[in-house]
């Protein structure tokens, strides 16, 4: 807010006009030691501070310390005759008055123009507010003038006396939803967003969103996270990098839910905060439903490391969502977020509208430095429904295949920035235990899975087998005829033993009988007295 | 003096024992207070002779009594007595009003 000087803030009936003036002061009061005073022309001041104390606003107690002073005026139009020239110098006393007294540093009137309808000479009403105002500026008062809304910025036109700053509220209802936004219209000397900013009226009170910093400027660190799947991480060269967007897109039923889960189960294992905010399931849902896979996040909320967000889509204004989300984060610092089912938030919204929403939760988390994995619904292969893929770092699509009469989940990681990642296609099977990824089979008739893979696994096993046994077989059968060469070969041998033994038999009988033969000779030719003819013989 | 069909005035305005209580609330001696002052005085004497009472409350000396009394603008004039309260605003320039106004409407002529 310009100080010293006065904005005003138009709007239509509930837009919050009342509220952000009253949290004006009771912000100045409380933070930055500036009482304040608040004139109320629409309702009694028991009833601004009931309406504010809902919201954590404690306006009595701030004005037993003197740090606040509510004037309140109800006038009816119907008791009010005018007669001739007047002025507002009761409301210029009162606020010197309330100026001096507790040093009121901040003016909220709210809502002025309801002097227009009480008194009908509106020459007098607006010289009087032109004085008002510029007698607040003199005394260097911060002021809030709230305004009625209508065609043009203020019913009115006050706009015309307050120059310096112009906030628009408004209360916008599209397809049924409301949003509440706030425009700053006009801020002299300042830089000022023009966008339309959402806002919320929360049991914190206003709070308007820090949002649509469309700047690229978020770290970027290198430390990578588990996706709680090991085969994941391993798809993705070692998981998630810190601080990444992840988008699990497929057709209905296809586990992105699980997924997002695992990354939690993983986060809250290594004793971080995450948040978890769902669409489409309440929290009691989602934890019964993983806990038949095998996950109990019960645990982690029971931990208090894991907080649960749920709302249907349609319960909220995009914007509201959004400013939702932002509070969470800034209440919780998760630094792990699961956004699970925004294909949700497309109903009754614009597609359009849900982009940008959705690009600004990504670009919200991401400046935190949160790890985000989002799910949601897509149709087609490889568009998401509401086109933020660009916006990701990491895309993992997850579809339904049908073959064989059954359907089968497959998993493939369509991009994965700044990482090497497995161009695979991995079936993705959900058991009680959890996720598995499995390898598919890629043959000549294409990917298998499911049953068929089974199939033809076991089609493989088969012929593996029988090519083993045919091996031992051939194997066995060659052995035995070495067994049976050998055998051959033994007999052999022994039968070459035996005719060697023969010949040195024979041999031996050969000089037996050789020896014998001279024996006899020599036997003979003494009992004849031979001669010796001419041999050895002879002379024996 | 009146008209059988319109009773413009309030059945009270015929009641001679009826006091009337006024009250003009004023800022200080400004041009249009004064004036407030004299016109009221005035249209008093002319119509409720001998039965009336005015307080002027000057706002400057206690301002909180304007959120009290919810006045917003000066000069106010607000008719306490015979109820219900009226409030006419301005300086009473225009004595028809003020009478309309504190329904002590006269007859013509």
């Amino acid at each position: 807010m310009p100080k010293g000087r006065t904005t005003l803030v138009t709007g239509g009936t509930g837009s919050g006009k009342t509220l952000l003036g009253v949290q004006f002061l009771v912000a100045g009061a409380r933070e930055y030691g500036e009482p304040g005073v608040l004139v109320s022309f629409e309702e009694s001041a028991e009833k601004v501070s009931a309406n504010v104390a809902s919201l954590g606003l404690d306006l009595d107690g701030l004005q037993r310390n003197g740090l606040l002073v509510v004037h309140a005026f109800r006038v009816d139009p119907a008791e009010v005759i005018e007669t001739g020239e007047f002025d507002f110098q009761p409301l210029f006393l009162l606020l010197a008055d309330a100026i001096e007294r507790i040093g009121a540093k901040r003016v909220v009137l709210d809502t002025v123009e309801v002097l227009f309808t009480v008194f009908r000479d509106r020459a007098i009403v607006r010289a009087e507010l032109g004085r008002l105002f510029r007698w607040l500026e003199d005394r260097a008062v911060t002021a809030i003038v709230t305004g009625e809304r209508s065609d043009g910025l203020s019913r009115y036109g006050i706009e015309e006396y307050v120059s310096d700053c112009v906030i628009v509220l408004d209360h916008r209802i599209s397809d049924e939803v409301s949003t509440r936004r706030l425009r700053i219209v006009k801020y002299r000397g300042s830089a000022h967003g023009t966008n339309e900013y959402p806002f919320l009226i929360s049991a914190r009170g206003f709070v308007v969103l820090p949002i649509t910093s469309v700047a690229l400027d978020y770290a970027a660190p290198e430390e990578r996270i588990s996706t709680g799947v090991a085969r994941l991480d391993h798809m993705l060269s070692g998981g998630l990098f810190r601080g990444s967007t992840v988008l699990v897109s497929g057709t209905a039923g296809t586990g992105k839910t699980t997924l997002g889960a695992y990354l939690i189960d993983s986060a809250c294992a290594r004793g971080e905060r995450a948040l978890l905010v769902l669409f489409e399931e309440s929290p009691d849902q989602v934890i019964r439903n993983m806990r038949s896979v095998g996950l109990d996040l019960w645990r982690w909320v029971e931990a208090g490391l894991l907080r649960m967000w749920a709302a249907r889509p349609t319960a909220f204004g995009l914007e509201t969502h959004l400013a939702i989300l932002a509070q969470l984060i800034e209440e919780f610092a998760p630094p792990v977020a699961v956004l699970d089912g925004l294909a949700g938030l497309t109903h009754g919204s614009c597609v359009a509208e849900v982009a940008s929403m959705v690009a600004r939760q990504i670009d919200l988390l991401k400046k935190q430095g949160i790890t985000v994995l989002a799910t949601t619904l897509a149709a087609e292969t490889e568009t998401s429904t509401i086109g933020i893929s660009s916006l990701v770092d990491t895309w993992l699509l997850l579809r339904n295949v049908e073959s064989d009469g059954e359907r089968n989940r497959l998993l493939f990681v369509l991009k994965s920035r700044g990482s090497a990642h497995s161009n695979q296609v991995r079936e993705f099977v959900l058991t009680d235990r959890g996720i598995e990824l499995v390898d598919v089979y890629v043959g000549s008739a294409g990917v298998v899975t499911g049953s068929a893979r089974t199939t033809q696994e076991a089609r493989e096993r088969d012929t593996k087998l029988q090519r083993d046994e045919d091996l031992m077989r051939r194997q066995r059968e060659v052995r035995r005829a070495i067994i049976e060469g050998e055998a051959r070969l033994a007999v052999l041998q022994d039968e070459l033993a035996a005719e060697k033994a023969e010949i040195d038999r024979i041999e031996r009988r050969q000089q037996h009988q050789t020896a014998d033969v001279e024996e006899d000779r020599a036997a003979m030719a003494s009992r004849r007295w031979a001669d010796q003819a001419g041999d050895e013989r002879g002379q024996r | 003096m009146t008209e059988p069909r319109r009773t413009g005035a309030g059945p009270e305005a015929s009641d001679p024992r009826q006091t009337w209580e006024l009250r003009l609330y004023v800022t200080g001696r400004s041009p249009k207070c004064a004036r407030a002052i004299e016109n009221l005085q005035a249209a008093c004497e002319q119509h409720l002779a001998g039965r009336y009472r005015i307080e002027v409350v000057d706002l400057l000396e206690n301002p909180r009594l304007a959120a009290d009394d919810q006045i917003l603008a000066v000069p106010t004039l607000v008719r306490k007595l015979p109820p219900p309260i009226r409030k006419i605003v301005g300086d009473l320039s225009d004595t028809d009003r003020l009478l309309v106004g504190l329904q002590l409407r006269p007859r013509k002529g």
